[in-house]
């Protein structure tokens, strides 16, 4: 057990470090800058991913994360450009106000489950693409565009984060702040799955009829479980729009939704690390492929089905098939 | 003093078909009462209607005088009316150690923010259900399979831990859906055994059974259905000797009864 837990921390390490100072480290040696933009899409996108993840946790197929980021990116930029909010505050504006539709639409939908809750997800997707397409504060399909750039962050005169446009590096910035957002969002998914509400969540995936015999509240549940993955998914949206500087309906659309839900099939629904793993994965892989030209899509979709044959339950359950035998 | 359990007049209606039919019996703190009667006689419909898992059609069900009927299932599971499944469920990919430590939901003190941060009352509430759990296995005999995962499970142990999980809940009333079927007589006596031992802890049972036997064996009063009435009440010895249930059970044909 306790030497379980040394190697947890030491792997915690390993991680950190080489987000924070091995990979700023090669890249300045090798000077392929473009890798920051690369690295910071896979953090954002798998902080989106983990909400999927964890409504994969209670049971749901969840298609319809592209329209919380897509509506966590117009909040951020519209409070950005028309009321003139700092960044800093929009982010959490927008994960809070993507929980609360969440809530909203979560009342009705939550009672469905399998491909039926999947189909209206996959619905919602398409629904948020139109309405920001329809509606008269998001522009149309201009969309919003020369969001400026983040300005500082500072709480008692203490600069916690510097004014973007005054950065030579932006760059660094941008994947600086992408993988502090990561950590926190996955050291906190870590947390909740591992402590009771995890549990809960699990009893929830497993059996509803029965959680609600043991007294578990499952409608509200579940309503917690998709706000909170709709938070992940809104600040998600918001962070992209920021470097983007701008947002289009088609921003995000049915296809990142699915790749979203691919992102956890790929990394492992069992592990809390999994949609990190898989997001990485897939981004790279699709990048790499890149060179095949026309092909590209058919390898990396037989690729897919390949993996997700050989690996059911996951790239990660390579590891951990083996960990757990040395544990018991 | 009043009933524990009172149920009022209830009826349930599924489109055409009636599934139960204004029944009404109370149930006395403390005992073992057996609700019986030939398959689709709307056993199982009436254990849902007391949990809420149903809504009545007309009729209610009351509990140390409270209105149960027609809640939400988990609300009615909070006051102490907790029901197993005739179909086994427990939670399939948990230990049988982590069903009972899920199971313990309702007496956690603190609250899920809590857990999140590892609060004092949380961790103390972790520590509490790991021992609990481990108490109630041993009560029922399942300490031996603590670690394993629950599908793996035979037959037996399936049933004996959805009863682990109830008592988890720490129930005033347990209710339990035909829980010897599909066992053979010796699993069934076992099982009648641990029951009982419920039962001694000072918990109140209901349960719907097939096997005549063990019911006969178990029960301290019998109710009767058929066709979604009730036809009879009392003793096992009243049961045995009254004419309505022999009419009854003989025009069903069937087989198992053993009266
Ligand atoms: N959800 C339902 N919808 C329609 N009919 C049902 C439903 N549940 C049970 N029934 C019907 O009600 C009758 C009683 O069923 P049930 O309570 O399961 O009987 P028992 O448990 O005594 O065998 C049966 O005829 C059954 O088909
Ligand atoms: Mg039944």
């Amino acid at each position: 057990m306790n030497t379980f837990k040394i190697n947890q921390l030491i792997g915690v390490a390993i991680f950190l470090f080489s987000v924070f100072v091995a990979v700023p480290y090669a890249i300045a040696a090798s000077g392929r800058w473009d890798f920051y933009y690369t690295l910071t899409s896979v953090a954002l996108l798998s902080i989106a991913s983990a909400g999927v993840w964890l409504t994969f946790y209670i049971g749901r197929i969840n298609i319809g994360q592209g329209a919380f980021a897509l509506i966590g990116g117009y909040v951020s930029a519209i409070l950005v450009t028309k009321a003139g909010l700092s960044f800093w505050l929009t982010l959490p504006l927008a994960g809070l106000f993507c929980a609360f539709i969440a809530v909203l639409i979560g009342l009705p939908i939550l009672r469905l489950r399998g491909v039926y809750f999947a189909m209206v997800t996959l619905v919602l997707t398409e629904v948020s693409r139109l309405t920001m397409l329809a509606l008269p504060i998001t522009n149309g399909a201009k969309g919003i565009v020369s969001i400026p750039l983040p300005g500082a962050l500072s709480i008692f005169g203490l600069t916690l984060i510097p004014d973007f446009s005054m950065l030579k590096n932006d760059k660094l910035a941008f994947y600086y702040v992408a993988c502090v957002l990561m950590v926190i969002c996955f050291a906190g998914m870590y947390r909740l799955v591992n402590s009771r509400f995890g549990h809960l969540c699990r009893s929830l995936q497993q059996n509803e009829e029965l959680a609600s015999s043991i007294g578990v509240n499952i409608a509200y549940l579940r309503i917690v479980v998709f706000a909170i993955s709709s938070f992940l998914g809104g600040i998600g949206g918001a962070m992209f729009v920021a470097i983007s500087q701008s947002i289009y309906p088609s921003s995000f659309q049915v296809s990142d939704s699915i790749n979203f839900m691919l992102n956890c099939f790929l990394g492992g629904l069992g592990y809390v690390f999994g949609p990190m793993l898989g997001t990485l994965t897939l981004y790279f892989g699709w990048s790499l492929l890149f060179e095949l030209g026309k092909y590209q899509l058919l390898i990396y979709s037989s690729l897919l089905i390949f993996l997700m044959l050989v690996l059911p339950n996951g790239l990660l359950s390579i590891r951990f098939s083996k960990m757990k035998g040395v544990q018991k | 003093m009043n009933p524990l359990l009172q149920v009022k007049n209830v009826t349930k209606k599924f489109g055409g078909l009636t599934a139960n039919r204004d029944v009404s019996f109370d149930v006395e703190e403390k005992e073992i009462l057996s609700v019986i009667g030939p398959n689709g006689a709307g056993k199982s419909t009436l254990f849902k209607m007391i949990t809420s898992f149903l809504s009545t059609t007309s009729g209610e069900v009351f509990f140390k005088g409270e209105k149960i009927s027609n809640l939400s299932p988990h609300l009615v599971a909070r006051k102490g009316v907790v029901r197993t499944f005739q179909e086994t469920t427990i939670f399939k990919s948990m230990t049988t150690h982590e069903n009972v430590i899920v199971a313990q939901h309702l007496r956690a003190k603190a609250t899920l923010a809590g857990y999140f941060f590892g609060t004092k009352a949380a961790r103390e509430d972790v520590k509490k259900f790991s021992g609990t759990a481990d108490e109630i296995l041993e009560f029922l005999g399942l300490d031996d399979i603590r670690d394993e995962i629950a599908s793996n499970l035979p037959q037996g142990h399936l049933r004996a831990l959805g009863i682990a999980i109830g008592l988890a809940t720490n129930p005033t009333i347990l209710l339990l859906d035909e829980p010897f079927a599909g066992m053979n007589h010796d699993e069934t006596m076992h099982t009648v055994g641990l029951v009982r031992k419920v039962r001694d802890s000072g918990v109140t049972v209901l349960l719907v059974e097939h096997d005549m036997s063990a019911v006969m064996a178990i029960s301290d009063r019998i109710v009767v259905l058929n066709f979604g009435e009730k036809i009879a009440e009392g003793t096992p010895k009243e049961i045995q000797n009254n004419e309505k249930v022999i009419e009854a059970y003989l025009g069903s044909e069937d087989i198992t009864i053993g009266i």
